[in-house]
């Protein structure tokens, strides 16, 4: 008997169950085997998940939209090579819950702007960006060095990363807070331990005021380490085949 | 009004649950003007960066998902909710499930997750995901308002006093499932804690970046179209007077659009470290996708044949029609831009951002014109709108201010998308990045102008609807009708 579609013009349920399957065929395909393929993801050394001052920073980036105007996706060309440094691997963004790869060039690409810049300059272009850049049509964020940052929640967004599935440890999570102050904070006694905790973490005081904590502190130390971890210079092409 | 007609609306009002169809059209165009001005507020942002005011509610970045969000959710959300709850009543012969207590529900529930959401974004309270910004809180508070949703539509086709369900239901509910399937899929997260607005989300890294865009291209192709489908499937055929064109193109194209479009997604992520495998079957199904995107083209303008002299006629019948070629024109776009070698031009710049608005503006805003054009004298029992030459205003103001918007974004996308590759002949890089924002000025201006002419059609649009309801008769319409002037 061959398929009559009026079958289906006159059952409601049969037509949803239809439609589910149809749509459910292309989302599996292309979804699943990224979590269950072992290359979607390269094996480089580096990587490591975000000290709590960079969390910190990185929350302030998602919440001031950064991300609609700055990708952090730099793709193999050679423009772009040139411009922005190696290419990122899937690898570099495998903590970001979520990513922030981006869709759109208004800025230019941060994925690697960590240490491209001075920590005075950042904040300098933070407060006014036309006051470094006169071209650039960036909003300025002035309000980010008056306030000082809010770490009473630190340890439970560390906690919630820990939980699905970025490896800090109950010593991280535990010592989340002091670790925000000491990282922004060089003379501090708690400076060599986050250092030891984060490798290649920045520690400095941002935003030259060492009496408080700021946003600006947070932000600066989170754009401080995009694209720093791993070593590109070193990766060969075993490292990164997928 | 005649006699006939007066008696027709008055069993219909029984029939039907009426109210809240009202309330979702007026809704539809308050969050479109308000949409529209904030769209108009951030294109001026680009081009004069002190409207950015140096405070952290009016910066771009928290503004920008306030417009997208009032345009997409709002503005066609309330458009795809309030005229699907009519047709499905309409081509039913049956009062919604649920009754005017449920409809209700749904539009309170509705407006205060948008309400609440376009809050959230102002005080920073965001997701971090294009298109799916709403926090974990709001993203349940929506599931339970579209399941409930779901249950009313499909409740309402089971009721259906003829035996087979129209073709604009289907598009309609496969719409209302995908949607929620999509929603929930992309929205899963864990909260910081549960009392705070924070969330992160499950997936990281390249698998959230896969589940985003199969979600962001989805919203494109559920939401934006499939459901938009439905509206034209209805309203077409209502206004012309004409069957639709083809039931055969029609079975078609439903099932090609709706098995491909979900497979388009990473075309939003072509050379990025997604695998190669998941973009080639991105750009291969984004470029077969031109295909069914076209059977619903063809199918809405053949619709037509035969009744071609109503758009001299009837000005809301041309917003519908030119809607249809918009979306033919912007399918045809999206293909040509899933193409590797083309997307590695175009991504990153203001291109994407023009084909966007050429299929937003001008099918999204313009089949939700044509169509509240048409519900409007139907839901009010008014014999038409008060001005058929205001609607033309509209029509053409629109057109105009779409037609400075994509080509200023071709432009400065095209340029920008060069300028960055450019090498001069020493074989250094030509262009530092600021010199390649410098060079956007001109159409970031060009661009906001042409926001301000759609924006100003929404205020002629508002007014000629709020004298239609209020019951004005304009003196073009007491006018004895004109024979037509015959010249052949």
């Amino acid at each position: 008997m061959a398929f009559r579609h009026e079958i289906l013009e006159k059952n409601v349920i049969l037509l949803s169950i239809m439609t589910l399957i149809t749509i459910s065929i292309g989302g599996i395909v292309q979804i699943a085997p990224l979590f269950l393929v072992e290359q979607t993801i390269e094996r480089v050394e580096g990587m490591r998940p975000y000290s709590p001052l960079e969390l910190a920073g990185r929350d302030i980036y998602i919440r001031e939209g950064c991300y609609v105007c700055h990708s952090q996706q730099i793709r193999p060309f050679r423009d772009e090579l040139e411009r922005y440094g190696h290419y990122s691997l899937a690898a570099e963004s495998m903590y970001d819950h979520p990513f922030q790869w981006g869709s759109k060039r208004t800025g230019p690409d941060l994925a690697r702007v960590g240490g491209k810049y001075s920590n005075d300059w950042h904040v300098a272009h933070m407060i006014d960006p036309r006051a470094v850049v006169p071209e650039s049509i960036m909003p300025g964020y002035p309000f980010l060095k008056d306030r000082p940052l809010d770490t009473r929640d630190i340890a439970k967004r560390l906690a919630a990363n820990k939980a699905i599935g970025v490896p800090y440890t109950a010593e991280m999570v535990e010592n989340a807070a002091a670790d925000v102050a000491a990282q922004a904070d060089p003379d501090s006694d708690g400076a060599d331990a986050v250092a030891k905790r984060y490798p290649k973490a920045v520690v400095a005081d941002f935003d030259g005021d060492p009496k408080v904590v700021t946003e600006m502190d947070a932000l600066v130390a989170y754009l401080q380490m995009l694209g720093t971890l791993v070593n590109t210079s070193k990766l060969t092409l075993k490292d990164v085949q997928q | 009004m005649n006699a006939s007609s007066a008696r027709a609306g008055a069993r219909a009002a029984e029939v039907y649950v009426e109210d809240v169809i009202r309330a979702f059209v007026i809704a539809t165009m308050f969050w479109g003007l308000v949409g529209f001005l904030v769209g108009v507020v951030i294109a001026s942002q680009l081009a004069f960066p002190a409207l950015n005011l140096d405070l952290e509610w009016t910066t771009f970045g928290r503004l920008r998902p306030v417009h997208t969000s009032a345009v997409i959710f709002a503005f066609g959300g309330n458009a795809l909710i309030g005229s699907s709850l009519h047709i499905v009543q309409r081509t039913c012969h049956a009062r919604l499930f649920g009754g005017a207590g449920a409809g209700w529900f749904i539009f309170w529930g509705y407006q205060l997750f948008i309400v609440l959401a376009a809050l959230g974004y102002v005080l920073g309270i965001t997701q971090g995901k294009e298109y799916a910004e709403p926090e974990w809180y709001l993203d349940l508070w929506l599931t339970v308002i579209w399941v409930l949703y779901l249950v009313v539509f499909v409740g309402t086709v089971i009721k259906r006093k003829e035996p087979h369900i129209y073709v604009a239901n289907w598009f309609l509910l496969s719409f209302i499932l995908t949607v929620a399937v999509l929603h929930i899929g992309n929205a899963l997260a864990l909260p910081a804690d549960w009392l705070s607005s924070k969330s992160y989300s499950l997936a990281a890294g390249v698998q959230s970046a896969m589940i985003q865009w199969w979600y962001g291209h989805n919203a494109v192709g559920f939401f934006l179209t499939a459901g938009f489908l439905g509206m034209m499937y209805y309203f077409i055929p209502k206004n012309a007077g004409r069957p639709v064109y083809s039931y055969r193109l029609s079975i078609v194209h439903f099932w090609a659009l709706v098995f491909m479009y979900i497979w388009a997604g990473p075309h939003h992520l072509h050379y990025t470290a997604l695998p190669d495998w998941a973009q080639t079957l991105g750009m291969v199904f984004s470029v077969v996708l031109w295909m069914p995107s076209w059977g619903g083209m063809i199918n809405g303008l053949m619709t037509l044949a035969g009744a071609w002299d109503k758009l001299r006629t009837d000005a809301g019948l041309r917003f519908s029609v030119a809607a249809v070629g918009f979306y033919g024109m912007s399918t045809f776009e999206g293909p040509v831009m899933s193409i590797k070698a083309v997307n590695a031009l175009s991504h990153y710049t203001d291109w994407t951002v023009g084909h966007v608005h050429s299929g937003a503006l001008g099918w999204v805003a313009f089949i939700v014109f044509g169509c509240v054009y048409y519900l409007v004298p139907v839901l009010w029992k008014r014999p038409g709108m008060y001005s058929q030459r205001l609607i033309a205003w509209h029509f053409w103001v629109s057109t105009i201010g779409i037609v400075f918007y994509i080509t200023a974004m071709w432009v400065s996308g095209i340029m920008q998308g060069l300028m960055w590759r450019a090498y001069d002949s020493l074989g250094f890089l030509q262009y530092s990045f600021v010199e390649t924002v410098q060079a956007m000025f001109p159409f970031y201006v060009i661009r906001a102008l042409g926001g301000v002419l759609f924006l100003a059609g929404g205020l002629i649009m508002a007014y000629n609807m709020w004298r239609t309801i209020r019951g004005d008769v304009s003196a073009e319409a007491a006018e004895p009708a004109r024979p037509a002037m015959a010249t052949r």
